[in-house]
């Protein structure tokens, strides 16, 4: 099908897509007139019940936990098929591999340890303000690329090896089904609480939330760090292949 | 007016779309996939608002919040969109390196 | 509606249509950064903290490291990125 009529073809349905959706999203109540009751019920049982001030952490790891759950294994699942995918490309070239700027060191290791303490708070804090595993497993997978900013690919490999990483990353997925399973065994349900709920608005709250979160958090930096091996491992040339015209170690 | 941000979710998937069938390389096709989903984001969130109140943060006391819910479906959806974007983007790693273009049509056309 | 709701809507609608036209992967990354934070604002305007925050990683974290290794394992295969009639 050439370019042109895959063109006239898609100006049809889309215009009869597009048609069909603005009557669809017409229908839809004013915007701004929210009256459905899931919501209304959630933000007022959500800090008596687990004493959490933010009611979206509390959805994401309590009362949507088996959603969250999916994700989880979504996120893995890609990152598997992401190795599998990727092997080592033989016609790839090497290249130079040197940091040779002083301000990029300088303000790289100053970015480097900012964002590795800003990611453990936003982590951390994620029940009490906004935050969580997902937005501080991305923060804290952001400072360790800095490594790789500052120091070159081989600074960075030795900071984080490939299969410890991999084994982390596999760590925090499976420890959030096992935080399941002992909630199942202490509580009834799976992904139930079993830790004291503790006082709303400090760290100590949410009863088991907390560890969720912070598997959760391993497991999406963990998982970034391994995408950004993969797709670079074929640079990696091993110590008795080394030699001066493959570029500077 | 107030239809308006409706209207931007339904924009931003058909220019999304138009994107898709466009487009004449896998990783400009991978990065409007994205823009589609991001048009579904924010038809979420437009949902769940409510005119006069705030974000469903209790602190320090209780006060009128819009929807919990939609917040939670697509903040997880955004982080793990990235990897599954990753996932597209080796798969067509793997096409480049079969079949030396990263056209749609070129790769199409290649046998063996 | 007040108007930093209308203003931040149309916004997010020039980016999307920006993002989709440019046809260079290397500059969409860039402009699909720029739209990440377009989209942060409107997250921001729409009462959801937690989703802009996971905007604001994710767009200048993550998809810029997984567009730029994807684009120079391409490259460095010695073939281009866009096709020859430049567009």
């Amino acid at each position: 099908m050439t370019p042109r009529a895959r063109m006239v073809g898609f100006l049809f349905a889309g215009a009869g897509f597009a048609a069909l959706m603005f009557w669809g999203l017409v229908g839809l109540p004013d915007f701004g007139h929210y009256h459905w009751p899931y919501g209304n019920a959630l933000n007022a049982i959500a800090t008596p019940e687990r004493h959490t001030t933010n009611v979206v952490g509390a959805t994401v790891f309590d009362y949507r936990g088996l959603d969250t759950l999916g994700e989880e294994f979504i996120l893995f699942a890609s990152v598997v098929g992401v190795a599998l995918l990727l092997r080592k490309d033989d016609q790839a070239r090497v290249p130079p591999d040197v940091v040779r700027s002083d301000p990029i060191r300088a303000l790289g290791v100053l970015g480097v340890l900012l964002l590795f303490v800003l990611g453990l708070w936003v982590v951390a804090f994620g029940i009490v303000t906004p935050g969580g595993g997902f937005q501080g497993g991305v923060a804290l997978a952001g400072a360790f690329l800095l490594v790789y900013v500052v120091g070159g690919y081989r600074q960075y490999h030795e900071l984080l090896p490939h299969s410890p990483l991999e084994m982390t990353e596999a760590a925090g997925a499976g420890a959030f089904a096992v935080l399941g399973f002992v909630g199942l065994a202490y509580a009834g349900a799976y992904l139930g609480n079993f830790l004291g709920i503790g006082n709303a608005g400090s760290l100590y709250s949410g009863g088991s939330i907390p560890l969720l979160n912070w598997a959760t958090g391993i497991e999406v930096c963990a998982a970034l760090l391994v995408l950004f091996s993969e797709f670079l491992k074929v640079y990696m040339v091993p110590a008795a292949e080394w030699t001066p015209e493959k570029g500077p170690r | 007016m107030s239809f308006l941000p409706y209207a931007l979710a339904g924009w931003i998937f058909v220019v999304g779309l138009y994107g898709v069938v466009s487009s004449r390389n896998l990783i400009h096709l991978a990065l409007c996939l994205t823009v589609m989903q991001s048009g579904t984001y924010v038809l979420l969130l437009a949902i769940g608002y409510r005119n006069g109140t705030t974000a469903p943060i209790f602190r320090p006391s209780r006060h009128p919040a819009v929807d919990p819910v939609v917040q939670a479906l697509t903040l997880t959806d955004i982080v793990v969109s990235v990897t599954v974007i990753a996932l597209i983007l080796a798969l067509a790693l793997g096409a480049h390196k079969e079949s030396g273009s990263v056209n749609p049509e070129e790769i199409a056309d290649f046998t063996g | 509606m007040i108007p930093l709701q209308v203003v931040s809507i149309v916004l997010v609608g020039a980016g999307a249509l920006a993002v989709v036209l440019q046809r260079d992967p290397l500059r969409q990354a860039i402009v699909n950064s720029v739209y990440a934070l377009l989209l942060v604002v409107l997250f921001m305007i729409y009462q959801a903290p937690d989703v802009a925050l996971s905007m604001l990683v994710v767009g200048s974290i993550a998809y810029p490291l997984v567009l730029m290794v994807a684009i120079m394992r391409v490259r460095d295969r010695g073939e281009e990125t866009t096709d020859r009639t430049g567009r």
